[in-house]
């Protein structure tokens, strides 16, 4: 039996609502290693720097990029799902909203990813 | 088009405690700390990937230099309390949502706040014990700190 069609499913709210929590949960795992790694300052200027410059490497440098992606999405997003929550204009043009939040990703993206790019790849 | 239907929704979970307003409460905290947070880690991010050289300045004497300033140690500690209560409240409701056996959700919901509770401690000792300036066995400053070290021995 197919679920009956609602609202819902199937529509920007739900396919937003998985962004959503699969780039909540992404950031909490990295934060977890980001604040470990950050801990070697205390190790000595050696450990922190050996471990830091991997992250400069150029599969790293793309696993950085996508953490930014997520985290650009997850705060528009939370930003979306505030102003539903509190606003009967933001209610009525949620559909509207739920684009703009990969408008303003895609624009984000444009400014950071050729930069970060180059710092990557440019060799230095 | 036909009118929308909405099936019946899955029985409450009841935790037996009287926690009248707790989801209340987490509901407007991931709110409050979601907009701060916003601020805080865009601007986390335009310093350290943007400016400069990007990743590619980062490293101890970059943090050295940063800590200097009380403004970014205040600023870090803030993300850092928040950003993990935030993240750690949403795994809670995902881990409510997903863990159907009692056990396995106690077990889970356990793990969950010792991970939180043991990165906020030992994220804070390191923001609050940093040593820009560390010395070997001989009293001689490590290789790798700043430049600013030298002046102040
Ligand atoms: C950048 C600024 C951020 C904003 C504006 C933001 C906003 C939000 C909001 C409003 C919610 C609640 C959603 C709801 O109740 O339906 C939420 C949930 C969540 N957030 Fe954030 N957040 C931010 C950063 C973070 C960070 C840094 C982490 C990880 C450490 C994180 C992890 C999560 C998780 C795991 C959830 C639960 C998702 C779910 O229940 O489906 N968020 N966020």
């Amino acid at each position: 039996m197919t679920p009956a069609p609602t609202l819902y499913r199937g529509h920007e709210g739900m396919w937003m609502w998985l962004v959503h929590r699969a780039t909540g949960v992404a950031i909490f795992f990295f934060l977890l290693i980001h604040v470990t790694d950050t801990a070697l300052v205390r190790v000595s200027p050696e450990a922190y720097n050996e471990v830091i410059d991997s992250y400069k490497t150029p599969i790293y440098g793309l696993i950085e990029a996508g953490l930014v992606a997520a985290i650009i999405l997850h705060a528009f997003n939370g930003l979306r799902i505030i102003a539903v929550d509190n606003s009967t204009w933001a209610l009525r043009h949620q559909r509207k909203l739920a684009w703009a939040v990969w408008v303003i990703f895609v624009v984000l993206m444009a400014g950071f990813l050729p930069r970060h790019l180059m710092h990557v790849f440019g060799g230095a | 088009m036909t009118a929308p239907e909405l099936s019946t929704p899955r029985e409450r979970i009841r935790s037996g405690r009287m926690r009248r307003n707790a989801e209340r409460w987490s509901w407007l905290f991931m709110r409050f700390s979601g907009a701060l947070l916003l601020v805080l880690i865009f601007t986390h991010l335009f310093v350290n990937l943007m400016t400069g050289d990007g990743v590619q300045q980062i490293d101890f004497a970059f943090v050295a230099g940063k800590w200097a300033s009380p403004l970014w140690k205040v600023w870090d500690l803030l993300m850092l309390v928040l950003a993990m209560i935030h993240g750690g409240n949403g795994m809670r409701l995902l881990i409510n949502d997903y863990a159907h056996r009692p056990r396995v959700r106690t077990f889970l919901l356990w793990l969950l706040g010792i991970a939180v509770v043991v990165v906020i401690v030992l994220g804070s000792l390191v923001i609050f014990t940093f040593d820009p300036c560390p010395l070997d066995a001989s009293g001689d400053l490590l290789s790798g700190v700043p430049d600013f070290c030298k002046d102040v021995r």
